[in-house]
């Protein structure tokens, strides 16, 4: 049963883009087949296995405008948010409202064999880069809102490494949902092909300005290829009135790497959905984050792996915090296919829970059709330890900093797993930050 | 220093302290002795304001002050210190962050100028060199994967870092071998002085030939029976409790 009246500013934004339509017929194949798909399934409700405990009922109450209806090119952005010091930042991508915006944009110098842009440009001057890539990964069919992604997407990041290309300096990727009079939606599209032995760092950050709902509907697909490796940090500091929906797709080659970590504060509902097929023998993941959620806050983790060949690895942590009537939700599943032997795969999800109203949910998966695995899952929610904060009491340190250490010693945990050097301070300032809040200054935001 | 007045405490609603009477000069140690199970870790506990122990009788005085009306935090910054029986680990907070933060909330609340990071190491070198404790230690996060001896020798530490007037020894010999305790004991004996008094609870006399208390006190079943000079500690380790826990 779907709802066509939530669909329809979606229907006819796929038309109008439809009618300008230009870069070849695949990529309007490739919009059609996602606004079918959705037309078919609608948006997702908690009928849906997958969406169970993330109810997407209050996007519902929104107006959204696409962002170029609102004439946002008025709007000033008055700071660019970075998880590295302006000053050593050499790549910088700026997107506003989903669009990328050259003038608050810095790609620095490349190396050869290196592509760094929009999806909009390359889609005009280099179409054929990307057909063999671009909506390949990931079944629409289990993914509604990477199908409303696909039907309406004009603009992102994208990333190209051909063969033993090692880029060193991080890329800077900025995401500013920024409201002027209306509530905005829009669906950025990232694409990452990293050929043989290519290396890179991509460092998201994703935050808002403005009074007005928004829905950032993220989708990213990231072939890495055989031997290489990918670094990826994402931070989602959000506006308490957006609503950000990622899907990532991911596909790992032989011995390819791939370590991630989100640290999330920001939004009135996320999910982060990752989805990695490991098809290539020696391949190697990290999935790890972190969230802190307070007032009324929901955060969805949602991780598929897939170990499809012998001898790949995946290590899964996530850390989270709830205060007040917080609520995330954690779903982990863990498939090794038949003729999978020698996975290795564990997985771990650990809440702290300080508030009575909060609430996590978590579902692990382990789907094990392989006889030589090792495997393993593990969720544990709890309060802060009462002798931990009796302790640092009895030496003198005040309740409310005593309960602060305790809490950033939790999340440092998982923080310090961060393979790459120089990201660990700016998370770690992010958790300070938000222990900084106080309540009252939340509800006030909220109101 | 130190008066306990007619103190009378519940756990879970269960009686443990039934009227302790104790009063502690400055610069004297005493020794609680008794069985277990017969409150000397609740005391500890009430004297330095954990959760969970209702004090229902009785009172609590510290240099004249009402003890147990404080939080523990003001306790600690009072002059209160308690050595745990089972230090807690805390994982990802190092040690000496740990130590910072309480030399530096002891000296905001005695309104002195904070320690900064470089004046801290100074001093808190000054300590670990005096009580022979090796820098690494510093570095490790708080009692985690410590082994025994190294809990208790960091609680020393710790007193030597607050500089209490007040330290409650609370099972300090436990768990520790005989090379392990003569360490901690002149850690503790160290740290002794005249304006420093100390209560030092134990379930052995063997603690007290290294830590030698000026006077004994004999803990059974909720209250004190019997006080008396070190020897009593002697009498103690020859008869055993049975003679108190048939008497109360």
């Amino acid at each position: 049963m779907t709802d066509t009246t939530a669909l329809r500013p979606y229907l006819a934004q796929h038309e109008a883009l439809k009618a300008q339509a230009q870069g070849g017929g695949w990529l309007g194949d490739l919009r059609d087949r996602g606004m079918q798909r959705l037309a078919k399934v609608g948006l997702p409700t908690p009928r849906l296995e997958a969406w169970k405990y993330t109810n997407l009922r209050p996007l519902l109450k929104h107006d959204f405008a696409a962002p170029a209806d609102d004439g946002d090119g008025g709007l000033r952005i008055d700071r660019i948010p970075s998880l590295q010091p302006a000053a050593e930042t050499t790549h910088r991508l700026v997107f506003v409202n989903g669009r990328y915006r050259p003038e608050l944009s810095h790609l620095g110098s490349l190396p050869a064999g290196v592509t760094i842009g929009s999806l909009a440009a390359l889609l005009r001057d280099a179409p054929q880069r990307l057909e063999p890539h671009l909506g390949q990964l990931g079944s629409l069919e289990e993914h509604p809102m990477m199908a409303l992604n696909t039907a309406l997407m004009e603009d992102g990041f994208v990333l190209l490494l051909d063969d033993g290309v090692v880029l060193t300096d991080p890329i800077d990727v900025v995401f500013i949902a920024a409201t002027g009079e209306r509530a905005l939606a829009f669906h950025p599209r990232n694409l990452m092909v990293l050929g043989r032995d290519s290396q890179a760092t991509v460092l998201e950050h994703h935050a808002g300005q403005g009074e007005q709902a928004t829905l950032s509907n993220l989708a990213t697909e990231a072939w890495i290829g055989p031997g290489a490796r990918l670094w990826h940090y994402r931070k989602q500091e959000e506006l308490r009135s957006a609503f950000h929906l990622s899907s990532t797709q991911l596909r790992l080659a032989r011995a390819a790497t791939y370590d991630s970590f989100v640290l999330s504060t920001g939004a009135r509902l996320s999910r982060n959905e990752v989805k990695v097929e490991m098809a290539g023998e020696g391949a190697e993941c990290h999935l790890n984050g972190a969230y802190l959620m307070r007032g009324e806050q929901h955060c969805d983790t949602t991780t598929v792996v897939e170990h499809k060949v012998p001898h790949t690895t995946c290590r899964e942590m996530f850390r989270g915090v709830l205060d007040d009537a917080a609520r995330a939700v954690f779903q982990g599943r863990i498939v090794v296919e038949p003729g999978a032997q020698k996975t290795d795969g564990h997985q771990l999800c650990q809440t702290l829970i300080l508030s009575d109203r909060a609430e996590i949910d978590a579902k692990p998966e382990l789907e094990i059709y392989a006889d030589d695995v090792k495997c393993s899952h593990g969720a544990t929610a709890g309060e802060l330890d009462d002798a931990a904060l009796f302790y640092l009491r009895s030496r003198g340190i005040p309740e409310a900093r005593a309960r602060h250490i305790l809490i950033e010693s939790f999340l440092g945990e998982a923080v310090e797993k961060i393979a790459a050097e120089g990201v660990c301070p700016a998370l770690l300032s992010s958790v300070a930050n938000w222990l900084a809040q106080t309540h009252e200054e939340t509800h006030g935001e909220a109101a | 220093m130190l008066d306990i007045k007619n103190l009378h405490a519940t756990v879970d609603g269960k009686p443990i302290l039934k009227g302790v009477d104790l009063s502690i000069a400055p610069g004297e140690v005493h020794a609680i002795m008794g069985p277990n199970g017969s409150g000397k870790s609740t005391l500890a506990y009430i004297l330095t304001g954990r959760d969970g122990y209702e004090v229902t009788g009785g009172e609590v005085l510290f240099e004249g002050q009402d003890l147990l009306d404080m939080e523990p935090e003001e306790r600690a910054n009072a002059g209160v210190f308690l050595a745990f029986q089972y230090p807690v680990e805390i994982p990802g907070v190092p040690n000496t962050t740990f130590l910072k933060e309480a030399a530096n909330a002891l000296r905001k609340a005695r309104g002195e100028k904070e320690l900064d990071a470089l004046g801290f190491l100074k001093f808190v070198r000054e300590k670990t060199k005096a009580l022979g404790i090796s820098d690494e230690m510093l570095k490790r996060a708080v009692n985690a994967g410590f082994s025994g001896g190294e809990k208790k020798r960091n609680e020393v530490l710790q007193m030597a870092v607050l500089e209490p007037k007040l330290a409650v020894l609370d099972e300090t010999d436990s768990g520790l071998d005989i090379d392990a305790l003569k360490t901690v004991a002149d850690g503790v004996n160290a740290l002794r002085g005249p304006e420093r008094s100390m209560l030092v609870i134990t379930h052995y006399q063997r603690l007290l030939e290294y830590i030698v208390p000026d006077r004994v006190h004999v803990l059974a079943q909720g209250r004190v029976v019997k006080s008396g000079g070190k020897e009593l500690a002697l009498e103690l380790e020859e008869k055993g409790y049975a003679e108190f826990t048939a008497a109360a």
